[in-house]
């Protein structure tokens, strides 16, 4: 088991710079998981620390070793990747068992290990197939075997559920879950999808435009998003974002208006002068119907989406700028519409010019 | 579902029809005469061996009067030889400038694109002076070098086509298992391959094992001649032994043909793969 430091980590091809000075430390025995959107580099960052691709700058270092030098095998580091990659040509058994021949594992101890592995991943009555006769599940379940059998300090995923259908890869992510809390090991997590990201990570890291946006633990992030782009890209559906303008500042407490409404909030002292113009954030779940200390937004209806236990309701506000709602159980709101949602104060976030959120209760 | 029969269907398989007519009617004809009296040869090229006309006296005279064994041995050692170091070196080649970007990667495949473009024949005076300073004339070791030279071009073509085929994170997965570079080639690129293997295989040994260039100018001494060249001693100037020659290609045909039947599954599937998804 060991620690994972990247210190100044860069990767350029050619002229394009893909990642630039990544500096990130996980702890031994952590999930973390990579976040962003797609070409944001958070493969190639997980490629990097595996040792399929070579850095152009900084330093890696997995336990108390620096590993830049040294090939994926000699860092104790295990792969799943998005596409499975099991040997087609081989069985089950072969492919959990073929990495293990050439680290001078014994006999017996490859058949233990192997057969240990099966029974932990429920494979046991199918080491004798081939790739081609699994399922994508099944399969998927035999490169994490693989990737186990190794023993190796960390883990590291690459996608893994993004081929699987949507049942199967919520079972999934849950034995995922359950397997570091059974084995304790490091793990690192590349996905595209917030959703995978904040149920199994302890920690995660958002990455855009190969820069590091935002580290911490799920709810972390959701509640003090740093920036504008964490903040759409943390929550599901997205946080509204509506222009907005400083009125006053006084101290620690400003008032914001926005669409016709008005808001006070605690904001770090400096950040903020009247008549600066801010964008303010509220999620669609923090939205509520009815609220006497919230500043009230009202809108035509432009579409209506019923989930049973929640609705979304799409408006537009007179300002011109787009809103989602989310109201609990059903509505009758109905598309030609008019619909009034409540804003309360403490649930929104300011960001300034430059996209830099201005709440003073960061961690 | 109703099968409707395209014109154009038609044609292709009128067209197909006539060229494997055109390609198996010559050998259906050595088969036939080979069992047959030089007489019933003559008077009835296209009819079948009956019991009147059947003889096997053109086997007889080969194994008799010429060292067919030997010939056959020494067209055998010669295609097999060169066959695997063909597949052997054109796989790794194809491997190493497919999997590695290295300086000069796109020159040296450059280099064997050209070798498939120009026949290796145009240097025959060459090569035999070579031959003559190497003192390798009259071995079968010129022959193998000559063929090897000739097959790697297009096999190193066709094995990296195939080897590119293979998905890249297999060989990562492969990496991160800790199996060293030669161990992927050997134990998950070259399985992985083996339609293109088989394809390279026949397209290698046809030209090879039918070969009568070489063999006449480098290697045309006793004891060293493949069963092209030795099947030239029935055909005499003023007389030629027909029973003997059908005979002799009758046998020469079995391996090719052998090879054929073998691989044929997976030079289909070679042929076609990439095409089909």
């Amino acid at each position: 088991m060991a620690d994972v430091s990247l210190q100044g980590v860069g990767k350029s091809f050619g002229a394009v710079e893909i990642l630039r000075d990544i500096n990130l430390f996980v702890r031994d025995g952590e999930f973390v998981v990579f976040v962003g959107p797609s070409g944001c580099g958070k493969s190639t960052l997980l490629r990097i620390i595996a040792g399929l691709e070579t850095v152009s700058g900084g330093e890696i270092r997995i336990g108390d070793r620096r590993v830049n030098e040294l090939p994926p095998a000699d860092r104790k580091i295990a792969m799943v990747f998005q596409s499975y990659a099991l040997y087609p040509h081989m069985t089950v058994y072969k492919n959990m068992a073929f990495g293990l021949k050439f680290v001078k594992t014994n006999k017996a101890e490859v058949d233990r290990r192997v057969r240990q592995a099966a029974e932990i991943l429920k494979l046991s009555g199918l080491l004798d197939r081939k790739p081609r006769e699994l399922s994508g599940g099944q399969r998927q379940r035999v490169a994490i075997g693989r990737a186990i059998v190794r023993n190796p300090s960390v883990f590291l995923f690459d996608e893994p559920l993004s081929n699987l259908d949507a049942a199967l890869r919520v079972n999934t992510r849950l034995e995922i879950a359950k397997l570091h809390r059974d084995l304790g090991a490091t793990m690192i997590y590349v996905t595209h999808d917030q959703v995978e990201a904040m149920t199994l990570a302890s920690k995660i890291v958002v990455l855009n435009q190969g820069r590091i946006e935002q580290v911490g633990a799920p709810l972390e992030l959701y509640r003090y998003p740093r920036n504008l782009f964490v903040a759409g890209f943390i929550g599901s559906p997205r946080m509204n974002f509506i222009k907005g303008q400083v009125l006053k500042m006084d101290g620690v407490s400003a008032t914001i208006g926005f669409a016709g409404a008005k808001a006070d909030i605690e904001a770090i002292p400096g950040s903020l002068k009247p008549g600066d113009p801010v964008t303010v954030g509220i999620r669609p779940e923090h939205m509520e119907e009815t609220g006497a200390e919230a500043a009230p937004l009202r809108g035509a209806i432009e579409a209506v989406e019923q989930l049973g236990e929640s609705s979304y309701v799409y408006m537009k506000l007179a300002s011109g700028d787009d809103v989602i709602v989310r109201a609990p159980g059903e509505t009758d709101a109905a598309p030609g519409g008019s619909y009034t949602a409540h804003v309360p104060s403490r649930a929104l976030h300011v960001f300034d010019a430059f996209g830099v959120s201005v709440l003073p209760n960061h961690p | 579902m109703g099968m409707t029969v395209r014109p154009g269907r038609i044609a292709v398989h009128i067209a197909l029809i006539l060229y494997t007519i055109l390609a198996l009617g010559p050998i259906l004809l050595i088969l036939i005469n080979a069992f047959k009296t030089r007489r019933a040869i003559f008077a009835d090229p296209l009819g079948f061996p009956d019991g009147q006309s059947f003889t096997t006296i053109g086997f007889d005279r080969v194994f008799a009067n010429s060292d067919f064994g030997l010939y056959f041995l020494n067209s055998l050692t010669v295609t097999v030889v060169s066959l695997v170091l063909i597949v052997l070196i054109g796989a790794m080649a194809a491997w190493a400038l497919t999997e590695y970007r290295f300086p000069g990667n796109t020159l040296i495949g450059l280099y064997l694109a050209i070798g498939i473009m120009v026949p290796i024949r145009l240097g025959s005076v060459s090569i035999l002076r070579m031959m003559v300073e190497l003192n390798l004339v009259n071995t079968l070791t010129a022959l193998i070098l000559v063929y090897v030279a000739q097959g790697l071009p297009l096999a190193i073509l066709i094995l990296g086509e195939f080897i590119q085929q293979v998905p890249k994170d297999l060989r990562d997965a492969a990496r991160c298992d800790g199996v060293s570079e030669y161990r992927i080639f050997a134990s998950i690129i070259l399985p992985l391959i083996r339609p293109a293997i088989a394809t390279v295989a026949v397209f290698t040994m046809v030209p090879v094992w039918n070969d009568l260039w070489f063999p006449l100018i480098l290697a045309p001494g006793d004891g060293k001649q493949t069963i092209t060249l030795g099947v030239q001693q029935f055909i005499g100037q003023y007389v030629t032994d027909w029973n003997a020659v059908l005979a002799s290609l009758t046998l020469a045909i079995a391996p090719v043909l052998v090879l054929y039947l073998l691989s044929s599954r997976y030079l289909v599937r070679g042929l076609t793969a990439g095409a089909v998804k």
